[in-house]
């Protein structure tokens, strides 16, 4: 076989691939005339609201054991006094909106994947054209904005909770001054911390909601079809929002 | 008033569709029959635009189909009725009808239209999960006429349904055509659907239509003696 064809062939695929969910996530964007108030509200719910419980309490463990493990790692060179400042910068930079992303990618990407590919299957996107209604404009739009605008959100309240599950530890058995704690936390945290960390946050959610979207829409048949799309869109977010993680904490802070 | 020339798709090695023509007039009831996999509901959705065809032309009124603009005159009938699992009976209903009045005038027309298929409004605030498989199909029904359109497609009307709720279906919807005065297009292996529901009927085999001819006189027809034995 020629080997440029073996080559060339993928490459093709992949190229193809990217531009094809490229267009999807600008048509999905794009689609807000006549602007869907109602549908971005039920998903602002779906995606965002019930989100916040998990999401809580994935932070609030990690900020908890982030300052256990920073207590105990920095005694080794006499350092424990910066757990508050490293809880609250890699809360708020890195854990906050990554482990945040994931956890939406786990319980919205899948949920999205199938309610879109059930729909795949049983006609009723087919149905919903037939009734003059695009369903990227129906479907897609709603989601992409609800997660997009969701996912600050959720990362901010992870963020303050992570930084409260440091400082819950930090006070009761690493012996630090509750108001000492909180005081060194804000210290030397700036701004533009924070606000990577949400914008991040915009990313992953974009990720997680065309995850679901686009394996949901190219759903094979049957529940195994349905099925295949629900893992497919949870790796792919998931995948995709690490891979991101480390595209925009280079761009953001080298 | 439906006109296709020189139909042809495949998919990957396999051509499903290898140059179909046909012609639907006004108000005239066509059914399409052909066995297990001849691509019947491939034609339907080509000429629906949910399916882009390889080649050949399908007309409306003399002028090419665009989806999205030629459906508001489309009703279409599913082979699973496909109602949207997440909104109520009158809503799938009203869904078209929502997108241009208030949803008072929108659910009295659906009301309307449910008690046409002999559905009572108790049934209206329903969901489709509650629904027995012959609701859902009364209701898809009532869904495909609701904006009173000119043409509407059946896929299947009868398919999964007991030889008493079939054969009420195609009384429903032989009534209701005639009524309206719609065009209709039926894609059906049940020669019982075929008696109530067509005028002509066409035999779709091996990617062309190898037969066209009046219900009427289907039983001299040689190519249907298959379908008929």
């Amino acid at each position: 076989m020629n080997p440029l064809r073996a080559i060339g062939r993928p490459a093709l695929r992949v190229t193809r691939g990217i531009g094809a969910v490229t267009l999807f996530a600008v048509r999905g964007l794009a689609g807000l005339r006549p602007f869907p108030w109602w549908a971005i509200l039920a998903q602002l719910l779906q995606i965002g609201w019930l989100s916040l419980p998990v999401v809580g309490l994935t932070a609030l463990f990690t900020g908890a054991a982030l300052a256990l493990q920073i207590h105990s790692g920095g005694e080794r060179f006499q350092a424990s006094d910066v757990v508050p400042a490293i809880v609250a910068i890699g809360m708020v930079r890195e854990l906050g909106p990554v482990l945040g992303g994931l956890m939406v990618a786990a319980r919205v990407a899948s949920s999205i994947a199938a309610e879109i590919g059930t729909m795949r299957v049983t006609e009723q996107i087919d149905a919903l054209v037939t009734l003059s209604t695009d369903p990227i404009r129906w479907l897609v739009t709603p989601r992409l904005w609800a997660a997009v605008l969701s996912l600050p959100v959720l990362v901010a309240v992870g963020d303050v909770i992570g930084i409260m599950g440091g400082w819950l530890i930090g006070t009761t058995s690493l012996g630090f001054n509750s108001v000492t704690y909180i005081a060194n936390s804000w210290a030397y945290l700036e701004g533009w911390d924070v606000m990577s960390g949400l914008i991040k946050g915009a990313v992953f959610g974009l990720i997680v909601a065309l995850s679901g979207c686009w394996c949901g829409m190219r759903s094979g048949r049957g529940a195994a079809g349905v099925g295949r799309a629900t893992t497919s869109a949870v790796v792919a977010a998931a995948v995709g929002i690490l891979a991101a993680n480390f595209a925009l904490t280079g761009l953001f802070f080298r | 008033m439906i006109e296709v020339r020189g139909l042809r798709k495949a998919f990957g090695q396999a051509r499903v569709l290898d140059g179909v023509d046909l012609r639907v007039g006004q108000g005239e009831s066509l059914c399409v029959i052909g066995q297990s996999g001849t691509g019947k509901s491939v034609l339907l959705k080509c000429i629906l635009g949910l399916i882009q065809p390889d080649e050949g032309v399908i007309l409306s009124q003399g002028q090419p189909l665009e989806p999205y603009r030629f459906m508001r005159r489309f009703g279409m009938l599913f082979q699973g009725a496909a109602l949207f699992d997440s909104l109520s009976v009158w809503q799938n209903v009203a869904f078209r009808l929502r997108q241009r009045m208030s949803d008072r005038a929108a659910r009295a027309i659906a009301l309307e239209k449910l008690a046409r298929v002999g559905l009572d409004r108790n049934v209206a605030d329903l969901m489709p999960a509650e629904l027995s498989g012959g609701m859902a199909k009364r209701v898809g029904l009532a869904r495909a006429i609701a904006d009173d359109p000119a043409v509407i497609f059946f896929d299947e009307p009868t398919t999964g349904l007991d030889p008493i709720r079939a054969r009420a279906i195609d009384g429903l919807i032989r009534g209701i055509v005639t009524e309206t005065g719609a065009t209709a297009v039926t894609i059906t292996h049940d020669m019982a659907s075929v008696r109530a529901i067509g005028d002509r009927v066409a035999l779709l085999q091996g990617g062309r239509i190898v037969h066209d001819g009046p219900v009427a006189s289907m039983d001299q027809a040689p190519a249907l003696a298959h379908f008929l034995a």
